[in-house]
């Protein structure tokens, strides 16, 4: 697997302490992406799945009741042939399985590794709307990833949202309740995250000399942050910030 | 209250405070939703504190000194700090944070702390300590030889406890409350009359030891009544038993003034007087409170005289009242009471605070609702630590035991300890490539290794020599601490202490080592890269150059963990092949108090790169900033480490910021009761939990009396941070904070 890094330590990517493994390699680039030097399909280390599976497994006694692997990236269905290996194998050690994605491919891999070695999807929703959508990702066609939710609803897995808050962007209330209208139905979804934006992945596009999108864009105050959940509340079992 | 309304049990007829609490306590799987706040009079005794610590930090570090009295069980008048509001009384002196002289580990000792506030001791006592008494420290060096004022001059040893009390040892302060002084002396006394001939050293020995046993004790009755209070008897109520057990504690650190003097593991014993007077209607959770705080308040006003080069080693003004809590029976319930959280509790009620030093017996099987209030202490106080206490409870044998010093398991009433303080390890190894000799001086400390004069060091050879001189460190380590601990039994002897304990306990001599990641990494860079002796016209090898890269301590790599393990089997091995003084247990610690940056001052440049003088990793911590794969990594490097090859303990610290714990308060808690699970899990024994950003830290170094409460974990205990040295604080604050999100 084409690798970009490996957090042990992992509090923010699923439930309890997780190993977070960060794919190389993603279709979209997002305005705001924290992880831009994880876009380019090139890049990255070649990772034996094995060697994964063995820091996995020495993590074991770590992860608790809840804690597991999560893999992020980058977009980790991009590698989902690879992946089924690597869950699989988890799955024989025991330990819980998470994908941190886009939800922009389902194909038959992906609906392999979904279905039976995926304990855990965390589905990015960027924006409800087709113009938001291709301004945030570069991408066409939002409706990929609510095709990918109507899969994981109808596997009857679970499946938690996130959504990053951008203040004049993604925190406008009709983009919210929209969001809600459209998800509240879905018995699958345990919660969303909130991920309020901040700026502390502009320092990487300086370094790759890419010019950074989002330049006007501010971090949200608390009274934003607090107002968001107040509407998603109203759909959603549970609303986390993280 | 009359003792029948106890469960009986052998405790009734023999000295066994573990049996009356196994019969007795109530164990609590609750949450923390019962405790209360301090009282009015805990909150006005306590502002009265700090105004009084600030005194301190504004005039030295040293409020006020005693320089006509000598310290002794029952030698002062009585103390209060505020006499009205206090429900738990007595005090080391006649006054708050007063010093008192304790000449008998080492008059100079006295004389140079005085010195360095100006102050002199009367002339009643120079007269008596230059004239007619022999403290322990003339004892020692009567039998040093010249080879250990080498190896303690050049810093291959350091620390040793030569000139002051060596501590560890801890009474069972609770037998005082259970069963009051007149039935101990009645059972020592029985005991005495059943240590009979042949006369050899030891039976004679032991027979004046223990008349000097029933002296303490006679001493405790009169100390008890310049308090109205009358230990003669057992405690006969809640408030009763705390003061009986504080009043055992407080004749230790009247007369000794060990580097470290636990108090053992009294919460569960008190709470079964406490949970009596609750169900009795006769006190509310305010009052049990309220005994607690104060309790715990009279704890942290303890002191002892230092001089400022003692700082260099113990930094911070340490006391070492270590309190275990938690834990479990051997019969598999939960040792955890209410009052175990009452405790913890102090450090909202009272503030954050480095001593008591709490420590948590860590169980797979504690109650979840204390693994949680635990992990809450942690992450808001930054003041306490954990121990694995699955671990030690098998492997040890007892579930009734203390913390000595700072990790130490010590069988409560049936075991003590010699303090052993530790040798360099890293030192050790720097005379492995350089034929014997100290590196910074080319003084010859150990006969029998060749010199080196390979162009790139070779790994065979290098560990044959490492070998050799750990053999030969270890002979004259040992050699040091025999004659350590028979001079202080002749000179400074615990008879308050050794009062509280079984006639003839089991010890472990408890040695130590220093340097063991540096080990490690510079056995690996010999390994796995190549390293290029740089050396003097002399031959002394005074720097290295390291070509390619080598795998480092601290990130789960065997290819290295594997030195750190070995170092610590091989070094323990050596010392276990010698014969100790009063045939005690040889056990060892890889542990360095703040000692880590001496420690460095007084090694060279190291094969792993580090440079001359740099400090050492504090305990079994991996090298600042060479834990490169993120916490558990670092933690399960440190968990390599058998624990049966060091019996003393193994210490490590983990600093980690808030946000990286977790996104919620309630994840926070979550993923810390998890870490400790997982690590103890992997049969690690100790780990100190600092829950800090590091901007605290620095804002705390510009601003100092804006944190005077600001405590932080260092190996084994905690300090206020505002306290240590500038040095010190910056050691701390390039450790590895593991903040990788």
């Amino acid at each position: 697997m084409r690798v970009h890094s490996v957090e042990s330590f992992g509090t923010h990517d699923g439930p309890g302490i997780r190993m977070v493994v960060f794919l190389q390699g993603c279709k979209l680039k997002c305005l705001y992406c924290h992880n831009p030097d994880t876009i380019d399909t090139h890049g990255g280390e070649d990772y034996a799945i094995e060697s994964l599976v063995k820091r996995a497994v020495n993590m074991k006694s770590y992860f608790g009741e809840f804690g597991g692997v999560t893999v992020s990236g980058g977009e980790p269905l991009l590698q989902s042939k690879e992946l089924i290996h690597f869950f699989q194998r988890l799955k024989e050690e025991g330990i819980h399985t998470n994908i941190d994605t886009n939800g922009r491919l389902l194909n038959h891999f992906v609906e392999e590794l979904l279905d039976k070695y995926t304990d855990l999807v965390m589905l990015d929703i960027k924006h409800m709307r087709e113009d938001g959508y291709q301004m945030i990702t570069g991408m066409k066609n939002k409706e990929t990833t609510f095709n990918f939710a109507k899969h994981r609803e109808a596997s009857g897995k679970p499946m938690w949202l996130r959504y990053v808050l951008i203040p004049g962007i993604t925190n406008k209330p009709d983009l919210l309740h929209e969001m809600g209208e459209y998800f509240k139905d879905y018995k699958t979804i345990e919660k969303i995250e909130i991920q309020p934006y901040h700026t502390l992945g502009v320092h990487k596009w300086e370094s790759l000399g890419w010019e950074y999108q989002l330049k006007d864009a501010r971090e949200n105050t608390a009274e934003e942050i607090n107002d968001a959940v107040e509407i998603l509340e109203q759909y959603f079992k549970e609303v986390k910030v993280n | 209250m009359e003792v029948k309304e106890f469960k009986n049990g052998v405790w009734t007829e023999t000295i066994d405070v573990r049996n009356f609490v196994v019969n007795n306590v109530t164990p609590y799987y609750g949450d923390d939703q019962f405790l209360v706040g301090p009282s009015e009079r805990t909150k006005k005794l306590w502002d009265v504190c700090l105004e009084a610590s600030k005194e301190e930090r504004q005039n030295n570090g040293v409020r006020s000194v005693d320089t006509e009295t000598i310290s002794g069980v029952s030698n002062f008048g009585p103390g209060y700090i505020d006499k009205e509001n206090e429900v738990i009384v007595g005090l080391q002196t006649d006054e708050l944070l007063k010093r008192a002289m304790k000449p008998f580990g080492g008059f100079k000792v006295v004389q140079k702390a005085l010195e360095e506030h100006g102050l002199v001791p009367s002339d009643t006592v120079s007269e008596l300590f230059t004239k007619y008494v022999k403290s322990h420290n003339d004892g020692v060096f009567s039998a040093y030889n010249e080879e250990i004022r080498r190896f303690r001059s050049l810093g291959l040893l350091t620390g040793l406890p030569d000139n002051y009390a060596r501590g560890r040892i801890i009474g069972d302060y609770r037998r005082v409350a259970l069963y009051g002084i007149n039935k101990l002396i009645e059972a020592k006394k029985v005991d005495h009359n059943a240590i009979t001939g042949p006369m050899t050293d030891a039976v004679i020995r032991l027979r004046e030891e223990v008349i000097d046993q029933i002296k303490a004790l006679k001493d405790m009755i009169e100390m008890g009544k310049k308090y109205n209070l009358d230990l003669s008897r057992p405690a006969e109520n809640a408030r009763e038993a705390v003061q009986w057990t504080y009043m055992g504690y407080l004749a230790a650190v009247k007369e000794q003034d060990g580097a470290a003097m636990s108090l053992g593991n009294v919460s569960s014993f008190l709470d079964i007087y406490i949970e009596n007077d609750l169900a009795k209607g006769l006190i509310t959770e305010v009052e049990a409170q309220e005994y607690i705080d104060q309790f715990v308040m009279k704890l942290r006003m303890v002191r002892h005289l230092r001089m400022g080069a003692y700082d260099e080693i113990f930094a911070g003004d340490p006391t070492w009242v270590t309190e275990a809590i938690g834990g479990m029976f051997a019969d598999g319930r939960t040792k955890v009471t209410k009052t175990s959280f009452r405790f913890l509790n102090t450090l909202y009620n009272l503030g954050p605070s480095p001593e008591p030093n709490i420590t948590i017996l860590w169980s797979n099987n504690l109650p979840k609702n204390f693994k949680n209030y635990c992990s809450k202490v942690a992450i808001d106080t930054s003041s306490i630590q954990f121990e694995n206490d699955d671990m030690m409870r098998e492997m040890r044998g007892s579930d009734d035991y203390g913390i000595a010093c700072c990790v130490s398991y010590q069988a409560l009433g049936k075991q003590i300890q010699f303090f052993g303080a530790r040798t360099n390890l890293a030192k050790t190894l720097l005379l492995a490539v350089n034929g014997g000799r100290c590196e910074n001086t080319g003084t010859q400390m150990v006969e029998g290794i060749e010199p080196m004069e390979d162009e790139i060091l070779d790994f065979d050879k290098v560990m044959a020599n490492f070998k050799k001189a750990m053999k030969e460190v270890a002979r004259v380590y040992n050699d040091s601490m025999n004659i350590i601990h028979y001079m202080h039994d002749k000179y400074y002897y615990e008879k308050a202490q050794m009062a509280l304990i079984d006639t003839n306990p089991a010890i472990n001599i408890a040695y130590g080592v220093a340097g063991l990641s540096i080990v490690a990494d510079s056995l690996s860079a010999i390994k796995y890269a190549k390293v290029k002796p740089i050396r003097n016209e002399e031959g002394l090898t005074i720097d290295f150059e390291i070509e390619g890269d080598f795998p480092k301590y601290g990130n789960d790599d065997d290819r290295v963990d594997i030195f750190a393990r070995n170092a610590v089997k091989d070094f323990n091995n050596e010392l276990k092949a010698l014969p100790v003084y009063k045939n005690a247990e040889p056990t060892m610690s890889v542990l360095t108090i703040t000692s880590n940056v001496v420690y460095g001052k007084k090694t060279g440049a190291t094969p792993d790169g580090r440079a001359k003088g740099v400090p050492f990793a504090p305990g079994a911590n991996p090298m600042h900033g060479r834990d490169t794969h993120g916490a558990i990594a670092s933690l399960n490097s440190v968990a390599k480490i058998d624990y049966c090859d060091s019996q003393d303990g193994i210490s490590n610290t983990f600093s980690i910021v808030p946000k990286s714990l977790g996104a919620t308060e309630g994840e926070r808690i979550a993923n810390l009761a998890t870490t400790l699970d997982g690590y103890f899990s992997r049969n690690a024994q100790h780990l100190n939990v600092n829950v800090l950003n590091k901007e605290t830290l620095l804002d705390a170094m510009e601003n100092p009396e804006e944190y005077p409460q600001l405590t932080i974990r260092v190996s084994g205990y905690a300090v206020n941070f505002i306290r240590l040295t500038k040095e010190q604080q910056l050691e701390v604050i390039t450790r590895s904070f593991h903040d990788s999100m």
